[in-house]
């Protein structure tokens, strides 16, 4: 029961996929793998090594949103499932390749799951055992959450299910939290 | 009959990186295991010779001992493939190390898998089995 709004994301998502450039996908997969791989030497604590994926994505994602707004010229989403349709249709079309498929709405539609079914990131990749506690494309998290954060809504991104801990498919759920009003800087908050 | 087939995969300093044994019928005894790994290494000096020599990776045969053959393949970083068989089956043996080849190369994009060190994934280890049934 796909929602009449839902369909052209889908076709939105292809036509910007089409008209954006390309990378090699080993390329992609290939650096990834050596920052997670970098990461894990230097920080040895793997929820650490999270959280530093998760701030890595931050940074990409509140740079992200400009270019996607940019090319995709989807305009204001109405509410927070038109968002939601637009990440995983649209956005991750856009940078990966891949579309997402949002489900498991919660009750007051401010919690949803994405759901990827392949993800770039983690091709050919094999996690050793002792690596249980790792979100290998937490980078992902961030990025949601930056990108976001630059359109006014305050969301918690976390990884609740990954192919590479022996999940059929991965899962991201995604929180909104509030949504941001424009505040006043500081700085000009006096007089 | 049973016609054990040895397959050990050679890193860059003669240390063994995996090992696995076909036997198309009866399982090999624990001192013939001994001796196919040591008739295996003796003979990788053999084949750093011939790795020169060809351009291609496929080495086919490269030695013997007694009635037994050796064959191995050399990948591009030099891991050495190497089979022990008593029979001379050059198109099976080809197969064979093409697919574990495709199989190695998979190992190695793993971010997560240093180069030269030994192999201890299951899905490799149960793969190169079915390999073996397969070509054996």
């Amino acid at each position: 029961m796909a929602q009449k709004g839902a369909r052209p994301y889908d076709r939105i998502g292809e036509q910007v996929f089409a008209k954006v450039d390309k990378i090699n996908a080993e390329l992609f997969t290939l650096t990834y793998g050596s920052i997670v791989t970098q990461l894990v030497k230097d920080y040895e604590d793997l929820g650490e090594v999270n959280t530093q994926l998760e701030k890595m994505g931050y940074n990409i994602g509140v740079r992200l949103i400009e270019e996607f707004l940019a090319r995709s010229n989807v305009g204001r989403c109405a509410d927070f499932t038109e968002t939601a349709e637009v990440v995983a249709k649209v956005g991750f079309k856009m940078f990966l390749g891949i579309t997402a498929n949002v489900t498991d709405w919660d009750a007051e539609k401010k919690e949803f799951s994405l759901v990827l079914d392949d993800n770039p990131l983690t091709e050919f990749v094999e996690l050793p055992e002792s690596y249980n506690k790792l979100w290998y494309a937490n980078i992902l998290c961030g990025v949601i959450r930056g990108a976001l954060e630059m359109v006014q809504m305050k969301v918690e991104a976390t990884y609740v299910k990954c192919v590479l801990h022996g999940h059929d498919v991965s899962e991201i759920r995604v929180l909104l939290k509030e949504i941001l009003t424009d505040e006043i800087p500081a700085s000009m908050r006096d007089e | 009959m049973s016609v054990p087939y040895t397959f050990t995969i050679v890193g860059k300093n003669d240390n063994p990186l995996y090992e696995a044994e076909f036997a198309s019928g009866v399982k090999a005894k624990e001192q013939a295991h001994h001796l196919s790994q040591f008739v295996i290494h003796s003979s990788i000096d053999l084949v750093e010779e011939a790795v020169w020599k060809s351009t291609a990776m496929n080495l086919k045969g490269v030695d013997r001992f007694g009635k037994s053959y050796i064959s191995s393949f050399v990948t591009a970083g030099h891991i050495k493939f190497m089979l022990l068989h008593e029979k001379k089956e050059e198109d099976a043996i080809k197969g064979f190390f093409q697919d574990v080849y495709e199989l190695y190369v998979k190992i190695a994009i793993n971010p997560f898998y240093q180069l030269n060190t030994p192999i201890t994934s299951v899905a490799f280890d149960s793969r190169v089995k079915k390999l073996g049934a397969k070509y054996f």
